[in-house]
C-alpha cells in the first residue's frame, strides 16, 4: 500500500453535550481520492475542520506524511500542505480572482510582487491541470463552477498536496460536476491526495478509490470503492436497509385537477423564461418536470403558485382560473386546495428564526383552527406541531426549537408536513430533496407517492434525474423555457439527458 | 473682481470647513471597510478636540496637544473594538455609548480642570497650529486670478489641512496597493475567508480601528487647535454624522470621500457667506434657512442622487466562527 498522506488516530471532539466525533481512525493513502460519506450531521465536516485547524480535537493524533503534527490554526494546516475547499466558498465576492488567490499568502507588505507572482502561477496551474479562469474577473460575476475552481486554485497556490473538498457538487450543475471530477482525477495523476466529503453515493462510486462511511460521529467502515455497492454504502450510512428506488403501484389517473395552457413568463429583465407551456396534471398521478437548473422550471412553479406575474396563458385549478397577474393571494390559492413546497425552503418556505411550531402552520395561521379572535391558540398549534413531528419523524422532536437548528432534511420535512397535512387537492413541489440525506429522501418519496395514491395531483420539479425517474408517472422535460418532450417513467437516463440538453429540440427546429 | 474675490474666499473657507469632515470620513472609511460600523466618530473627534486643547494649553505645545488628541481618540476606538470585536457587542450601541461618554466627560473634566464652564483656556501662539505661508505667496498676491488662488487657496493653511488632503491618496494607496489594505477590505466583506486564509480577523479589525482613532484624533485637534482657539463644549456639532453621510455618499472610496466632504464643506461655506445678504429674485433669506441648507441638501442628495450604495457586506456583523 502506498504511503499514507494523512492518518487520524483516535480523534474525539465534542460541542457541549454533542459528541461530533468519537474515536475516529482514518488513513488516506497518498495519490488517491478518498471519499467520506455520511448523512448530514454525521460529523464529516467537523472531522475535516479539525484536519484544517478550524477546530482542535479534544484528543487524538494527526499524522501528515507519517509525522505526528499539531494543527492549531488554518495556518498550520496550510504550512503542512493541506488545502480545503469549503462547502460555502470562502471567497471575497467583490475581489478579483487574483486578489482572492493571494489573500493571506502575500509575499510582502506591498501587493505588486504578489500579484505578478500569482499571475504567472495561475498560468502554470492552468497549463498543468486545465484550471482555466480569468485572473482579473470579479468573483461575483463568475458562475458557481468557476468560483469553486478559484477555491481549488487558492489551495494549490499555497502548495497544497492534500486537498479536502466539502460537499463540492451541492451547488453545481451536472456538467460542472463532471468537469470538477475530471480536474480531481488530473490532480490525482499528478500525485495529489484528494479527500471528498459528500452524501451523494453516485459521486463516490464514480470517482473515489477508497471510501469511509461515518454515522453519528463514528467511522463505521472503510471500503475499496470497486468492491462495494451503492446499496451497501447506503445501508452503512443510515444503519438500516434503504430503498434507493421507492416501490409504487400503477397510477390511477382521474380527473384533471391542474391545467396549464400557453403559459408564458418573463423575468425582471424581460427575458422569456417560460415559453408557451401547456400541460395537465390529473388526480392520482405524479408529473415530474426534468431539466437542467435555470431552464424556466422555477419561474413555472412560481407562476402557477401565484407568486410571479405571467405575461399570458391560463392556469386552471380544479376547473377555475388562477389569477396570473402576480397579485394572486397565495392564501386564497391555499384555500382552493393548492399546496406549494417551494424550491428555496430557506428564503421562501420557512422563517428560519422562528420556532418549529410557528413554521409548521405558517401560511395557514389565519385558519380558524388556530385562531381565537385575533389571538393564536398556542396549545392547539403546539399539539398540531407535535402531531406532525411524530408523523413525519422530524428530529429533534422539539417544536420549540429554532428552525435554523434543524438539519436540511428535517427542515424540508417541516415544510412538507405543513403543506401535505392541509390535505390539498393539488401539491406542487420544487426540488423535494435538495440538500436532504439518503434516509430522508426515501421518506419524502414515500410520502409523495402516498399523496398520489390518495388521488391528489402532484407536480414535482427536480434537477435530480434519478428522483424524477423514480417518482413520476409522466415526465415532462423543460429546455429553454419550453416543454420539449414527454416520456413515461421507463425512459432511459440517456434519452432524458439528450432532451434536457435540447438536442432533439434543436434537431426538430431545423 | 469683487465676485472673483468672493468666490476665492468661499472656496478658501470650503477647504477649512471640509478638513474635519474629511479626516472623520476617512477615519470611518478605515473602520467600515474592515466591517466595523462606527457611529462614534463624533465622540472620538470630541474627546480628541478636548484632549488636544487641554494638553496644548497645559504643556504649552501644539505637538503635545496633537499627540494627546490622537492618544485619547485611539483609546476610545479601542473601547469600541473591545466591545464590538472581542465581545461581539452591537456596534451601533457601542458607538452611541461612546458619543454619550464623550459629550459628558469633556464637559465635566473641562469644568473640573479649568473652571471655565467646560471650555479650555484660550490657546496662545505656539499652542496652536499656525498657518504655513508658502514661499512667494505675498509676492504673487496681486497677480490676477492665479495670485489669489495661490495665496489664499493653496498657501496659508495649517499643517493639518495639508495632512488631511495628503491622507486621501495615501488611504487609496493603503487600500488598494498594500497587503494590509487587501486584508482589511477582505475582512469587511467576508471575514470567514480571511479566517480560513490563516489571518486573525480580530487583530486586523483592531488595526483598522487604530487608524480610525488616529484620524479622528487629528480631526478633533483641528477643531480645537486650528479652527478654534480652544475647546468649546459639543464643538463637533454633528460633524461625525455628516462624515458618515459623506462616507455613504462616497461609496466607501477615498477620492469620492474627498469630493463629498468638499461638497458638504462648500454648502457650509456658502451658507455662512450668504447669511444676511439678499439673493437675486428671492430677497433676504432668514439666517436659519441658510444654516439648515447643508442638512436639507444632504438629505436630498443622499435620498436621490447617489444611486445604490453597497456597504461592505460584513459591516455591523460581529464575526463568529461557524459551527
Amino acid at each position: 500500500m502506498a504511503q499514507a498522506a494523512i492518518e487520524l488516530i483516535g480523534i474525539n471532539k465534542s460541542f457541549g453535550a454533542v459528541r461530533a466525533n468519537r474515536d475516529i481512525n482514518l488513513e488516506v493513502a497518498r495519490g488517491t481520492i478518498h471519499g467520506i460519506v455520511g448523512e448530514n450531521g454525521a460529523g464529516k465536516s467537523t472531522l475535516m475542520s479539525i484536519l484544517y485547524g478550524f477546530y482542535q480535537a479534544d484528543s487524538g493524533e494527526i499524522r501528515v506524511g507519517g509525522k505526528p503534527v499539531s494543527i492549531n490554526s488554518s495556518n498550520d494546516a496550510i504550512a503542512l500542505g493541506i488545502g480545503m475547499v469549503h462547502q460555502h466558498f470562502m471567497l471575497v465576492d467583490n475581489f478579483t480572482v487574483l486578489e482572492n488567490v493571494i489573500l493571506g499568502a502575500e509575499n510582502d507588505a506591498l501587493l505588486k510582487s504578489s500579484i505578478a507572482k500569482a499571475r504567472s502561477e495561475l498560468e502554470r496551474l492552468e497549463r498543468e491541470y486545465g484550471l482555466e479562469v480569468d485572473p482579473d474577473a470579479i468573483i461575483e460575476e463568475l458562475p458557481v463552477g468557476l468560483q469553486q475552481r478559484v477555491e481549488i486554485l487558492k489551495a494549490l497556490y499555497r502548495g497544497a498536496e492534500i486537498l479536502i473538498l466539502d460537499e463540492p457538487t451541492g451547488v453545481l450543475t451536472p456538467a460542472e460536476a463532471d468537469h470538477l471530477f475530471r480536474i480531481l482525477k488530473q490532480l490525482k495523476e499528478q500525485g495529489k491526495t484528494v479527500v471528498l466529503i459528500t452524501h451523494k453515493l453516485r459521486e463516490i462510486m464514480a470517482i473515489t478509490d477508497t471510501v469511509s462511511v461515518m454515522r453519528q460521529g463514528t467511522m463505521v467502515a472503510t471500503r475499496v470503492t470497486k468492491e462495494t455497492t451503492v446499496g451497501e454504502l447506503a445501508e452503512l450510512m443510515v444503519g438500516r436497509r434503504v430503498l434507493l428506488r421507492v416501490e409504487k403501484g400503477q397510477s390511477e389517473a382521474g380527473a384533471i385537477k391542474l391545467s396549464v395552457r400557453n403559459l408564458t413568463v418573463k423575468d425582471s429583465r424581460g427575458v422569456t423564461m417560460v415559453d408557451d407551456v401547456s400541460f395537465d396534471v390529473r388526480g392520482g398521478e405524479i408529473v415530474g418536470i426534468a431539466g437542467v437548473a435555470g431552464n424556466g422550471q422555477s419561474e413555472l412553479l412560481e407562476a402557477i403558485s401565484g407568486i410571479r406575474h405571467a405575461v399570458s396563458g391560463e392556469v386552471m385549478l380544479e376547473g377555475k382560473p388562477v389569477d396570473l397577474t402576480g397579485k394572486a393571494d397565495p392564501g386564497e390559492l391555499r384555500d382552493r386546495g393548492l399546496a406549494h413546497v417551494p424550491e428555496d425552503r430557506h428564503h421562501v418556505g420557512l422563517v428560519l428564526a422562528f420556532e418549529e411550531n410557528e413554521n409548521s402552520i405558517l401560511g395557514y395561521h389565519d385558519d380558524e383552527r388556530y385562531l381565537k379572535g385575533p389571538f393564536l391558540k398556542v396549545d392547539v398549534i403546539m399539539a398540531d406541531a407535535r402531531d406532525k413531528i411524530e408523523k413525519y419523524d422530524i428530529r429533534p422532536g422539539n417544536p420549540r426549537l429554532k428552525t435554523a437548528n434543524f438539519s436540511g432534511g428535517n427542515q424540508q420535512k417541516i415544510v412538507l408536513a405543513r403543506e401535505m397535512e392541509q390535505d390539498p387537492g393539488v401539491l406542487i413541489v420544487g426540488q423535494p430533496t435538495r440538500g436532504v440525506d439518503v434516509g430522508a429522501i426515501e421518506f419524502i418519496h414515500k410520502r409523495l407517492i402516498a399523496m398520489r395514491d390518495q388521488g391528489k395531483a402532484v407536480l414535482v420539479v427536480s434537477v435530480e434525474l434519478d428522483e424524477i425517474r423514480s417518482l413520476s408517472d409522466r415526465i415532462l422535460v423543460m429546455f429553454a423555457g419550453r416543454i420539449v418532450g414527454e416520456r413515461g417513467p421507463d425512459a432511459t437516463e440517456g434519452e432524458l439527458g439528450l432532451l434536457m440538453a435540447g438536442v432533439e429540440h434543436q434537431e426538430a427546429a431545423e | 473682481m469683487d465676485v472673483f474675490n468672493a468666490i476665492v474666499q468661499v472656496l478658501d473657507s470650503t477647504i477649512r470647513l471640509s478638513v474635519p469632515l474629511l479626516l472623520a470620513c476617512l477615519a470611518g472609511l478605515y473602520s467600515e471597510r474592515a466591517g466595523i460600523f462606527d457611529i462614534g466618530l463624533e465622540g472620538k473627534m470630541l474627546v480628541g478636540a478636548f484632549a488636544g486643547a487641554a494638553a496644548a494649553s497645559v504643556f504649552h505645545s501644539a505637538l503635545i496637544g496633537l499627540g494627546m488628541a490622537i492618544l485619547i481618540s485611539v483609546a476610545f476606538a479601542m473601547v469600541h473594538g473591545f466591545a464590538s470585536i472581542t465581545h461581539r457587542g452591537n456596534q451601533i450601541v457601542s458607538g452611541v455609548a461612546i458619543n454619550f461618554v464623550a459629550a459628558g466627560s469633556t464637559i465635566i473634566l473641562g469644568q473640573a480642570w479649568f473652571q471655565q464652564g467646560g471650555r479650555t483656556p484660550a490657546l496662545q501662539p505656539g499652542e496652536r497650529f499656525e498657518a504655513i505661508v508658502w514661499p512667494g505667496a505675498e509676492a504673487v498676491r496681486d497677480v490676477p486670478i492665479l495670485g489669489p488662488i495661490y495665496a489664499e487657496l493653496i498657501s496659508g493653511h495649517s499643517i493639518l489641512v495639508y495632512f488631511a488632503f495628503a491622507m486621501v491618496p495615501f488611504t487609496w494607496w493603503v487600500l488598494f496597493r498594500t497587503r494590509f489594505g487587501l486584508r482589511m477590505r477582505a475582512v469587511g466583506e467576508n471575514p470567514a475567508a480571511v479566517d480560513t486564509a490563516g489571518i486573525s480577523v480580530a487583530w486586523l479589525r483592531y488595526r483598522a480601528l487604530i487608524c480610525t482613532g488616529i484620524l479622528t484624533g487629528v480631526a478633533g485637534a483641528y477643531l480645537s487647535m486650528v479652527q478654534n482657539g480652544g475647546f468649546v463644549k459639543d464643538m463637533t456639532a454633528g460633524k461625525g454624522y455628516i462624515a458618515l453621510a459623506a462616507l455613504i455618499f462616497a461609496k466607501w472610496k477615498p477620492v469620492n470621500a474627498m469630493f463629498a466632504c468638499l461638497l458638504f464643506g462648500f454648502l457650509d461655506a456658502a451658507a455662512i457667506r450668504l447669511q444676511g445678504s439678499p439673493l437675486p429674485l428671492i430677497g433676504k433669506v432668514p439666517v436659519q434657512f441658510m444654516q439648515a441648507l447643508p442638512y436639507v441638501l444632504t438629505v436630498i442628495l443622499l435620498a436621490g442622487f447617489i444611486g445604490k450604495a453597497i456597504p461592505p457586506r460584513a459591516g455591523g456583523v460581529p464575526y463568529v466562527k461557524e459551527r
